[in-house]
């Protein structure tokens, strides 16, 4: 069995070439400045791992690739183009898919009718015109299972799959339809030990297709199990911007806890 | 674990692992079961006790008092399994009426231009509802419940400054009165029972619906939009240009009735329609509608609405005084939420394991 995720990803992939690259990319809401400064590459076939604490900025810098609020300073290139999304339907057009923690998917409607949400299969392009159900059926229940993804009844709703399931649907449903960069928001944060597993085993496949994966994480254990580069976001700044070869677990653990201001902390709090 | 990555197994070579589901287990996830059941046995229930309930007559007056409340209830349902409420329907109605027939009056014009003008003017409402739930992110209760209040007083206000009392002038005598009666309100006799034409308007749109929503691509949107909006918006739905064109489709089928109302009575009461807006979401809801959204169907809204119906008229029938119909009406409503609320978790919870 040859067919796995690597075989339904973009051909065009080469490993290494970098999709999205961020420049010196700033965000204010009002007054507010949630993000400044910000470089951040992102090269096919590579994982790289966005850490913060809450406010740190993450969420900002999500909402920036994928469409829902355009940046301000600096530059967003994709593929070498100078993009600014005005909504997440011209990020997906551009290839870049993002799924959200608990929001990757619609809890009551049909496996099949969330594998195709937003793609739907018509018969024709007015607005009554039918939609393609047997197709939609057998297409998402034969593309998930040679994707790894099985489930028992292509029409349960979505809900009734677990945590780990229902992202890797979602992952699955990206490659599907064409994504070439891949944004994870917090993907494990609302799973046990096992179900993580499930999802950063998909994460692991994604990668090894070829596709560009943004991986944003608390959880500098998960981020160290597939990540090949590491950015620390503190108070909308990077703390930290290093590759797999130059930076420890140790070091990764230490800086998510807070570095420095841990040590002054240690310092104040010692007994 | 049912996954892994490298070989799924021999999955796709045996794609009978599927797991059948019991009968009892599939129509228990069906949103529409609950009101079917109730519609029977309250339906069993007065023919048994009313005798006068028993005739075809007045099962097809039953049909026609459904049709009234059913017809817009169509638009609500629809509305709320994408998640939003709308108040300002039950006013909107006579809105539509009125705007035609005053204009007409005052200015002396072929009522087609005001049915016209009053369907733009509906449209527009609804536009302005959903543009404002969209925009500033306030729950559309409080938005409708602005323009409910808003359509209510300005119903009143402007017939008696253009009439001098709060009744629409009779536009009987108006050119178009004829043949736009023949559209919305006319009526045709089989043997000795009357057929309404809005019974027939009624089935059409509700099969319009259900097609819309099980089997298009913009049914699809107003279950995601209902269920989960931000990964709706995140796989690309046109999320604001789905929720509008709910609202301005409620508006549409208010329009419609409003249109039946006025060449059935001639005139309209300026007052009238307050509370409709609520027998429209009971139907929805009876009929299984979550008011949380994302969940339901255009078949048990129909429902929803005949039970309405049925007891309206029913109790009149059984010589009961009708003031009970309220009653009646708020603990069909709790039991219907409480049924909703099992067949949810009957569709979410994990089957098997």
């Amino acid at each position: 069995m040859t067919d796995t995720l690597a075989s339904h990803a973009d051909r065009d992939l080469n490993r290494g070439e970098p999709l999205i690259e961020m420049t010196e990319v700033g965000k204010s809401y009002g007054a507010i400045r949630a993000l400044s400064g910000i470089n951040l590459r992102v090269n096919a076939g590579e994982v790289t791992c966005v850490l913060g604490d809450n406010g740190a900025g993450k969420s900002t810098l999500i909402k920036i690739i994928s469409g829902l609020h355009p940046h301000n300073d600096g530059s967003l290139r994709v593929d070498g183009q100078e993009v600014s999304f005005s909504s997440p339907r011209e990020a997906l057009s551009h290839g870049i898919a993002t799924v959200y923690q608990d929001l990757a998917v619609v809890g009551l409607m049909e496996v099949w009718r969330n594998f195709f949400l937003g793609s739907e299969l018509t018969a024709g392009r007015y607005p009554l015109a039918g939609l393609k159900i047997k197709q939609m059926r057998t297409i998402a229940d034969t593309e998930l299972r040679k994707m790894g993804v099985v489930v028992k009844d292509i029409n349960q709703p979505i809900g009734t799959l677990s945590g780990g399931q229902r992202q890797c649907v979602a992952i699955a449903r990206a490659v599907y339809f064409g994504a070439r960069v891949l944004i994870l928001d917090e993907p494990t944060a609302a799973l046990g030990v096992k179900q993580s597993g499930v999802v950063l085993r998909y994460v692991a496949a994604a990668r090894d297709a070829g596709l560009g994966v943004v991986f944003i994480t608390h959880n500098p254990h998960h981020a160290y199990l597939v990540g090949d580069h590491f950015v620390i976001l503190k108070l909308g700044t990077t703390a930290l911007d290093k590759n797999r070869a130059e930076v420890s677990l140790d070091e990764l653990t230490t800086q998510m806890a807070g570095g420095d201001e841990l040590a002054e902390l240690s310092h104040e709090l010692k007994r | 674990m049912s996954q892994t990555l490298q070989a799924p197994a021999p999955a796709p070579s045996e794609p009978t692992n599927r797991i059948r589901l019991s009968l009892s287990q599939r129509l228990l996830s069906r949103p529409e079961i609950g009101a079917l059941v109730a519609a029977i046995i309250i339906f069993i229930f007065f023919f048994a006790t009313a005798p006068s309930f028993r005739s075809a007559e007045s099962f097809f007056t039953v049909l026609y008092q459904s049709s009234i409340i059913g017809i817009v209830a169509v638009g609500v349902g629809l509305l709320m399994i994408g998640g939003e409420f709308d108040l300002s329907a039950g006013v909107m109605v006579y809105t539509a009426g009125l705007v035609t027939s005053m204009f007409c009056w005052y200015y002396g014009v072929n009522l087609w231009i005001g049915a016209g003008l009053s369907l733009i003017f509906c449209l527009a409402l609804g536009f302005l509802n959903g543009f404002l739930v969209m925009r500033t992110g306030i729950p559309s209760f409080l938005i409708t419940l602005g323009t409910f209040f808003v359509l209510q007083g300005a119903n009143l206000g402007v017939t008696k400054l253009v009439t001098g009392t709060v009744s629409s002038p009779d536009i009987s005598q108006i050119a178009g009165f004829d043949s736009l009666r023949a559209v919305f309100s006319s009526s045709f006799k089989i043997g000795s029972v009357t057929v309404w034409g809005s019974v027939l308007w009624w089935i059409a749109f509700v099969a319009l619906a259900a097609w819309t929503l099980q089997r298009t691509r913009i049914g699809n949107w107003i279950f995601a939009v209902g269920g989960n909006l931000d990964s709706a918006r995140a796989v690309g739905v046109p999320v604001v240009r789905t929720k509008i064109g709910l609202f301005m489709t409620v508006s549409f089928l208010a329009w419609f009735v409003g249109m039946h109302q006025l060449f059935r009575f001639n005139t309209l009461q300026a007052g009238s329609g307050v509370g409709n807006e609520f027998l429209y979401i009971i139907a929805a809801v009876v009929g299984g509608t979550l008011l949380t959204g994302g969940f339901g169907n255009a078949v048990g809204v129909a429902i929803g609405a005949f039970i309405f119906g049925m007891t309206s008229l029913g109790i009149i029938y059984a010589g009961w005084d009708p003031n009970w119909f309220k009653a009646f009406l708020g603990v069909m409503l709790l039991l219907a939420v409480l049924v909703n609320l099992y067949v949810k978790r009957m569709a979410t919870s994990r089957k098997v394991g």
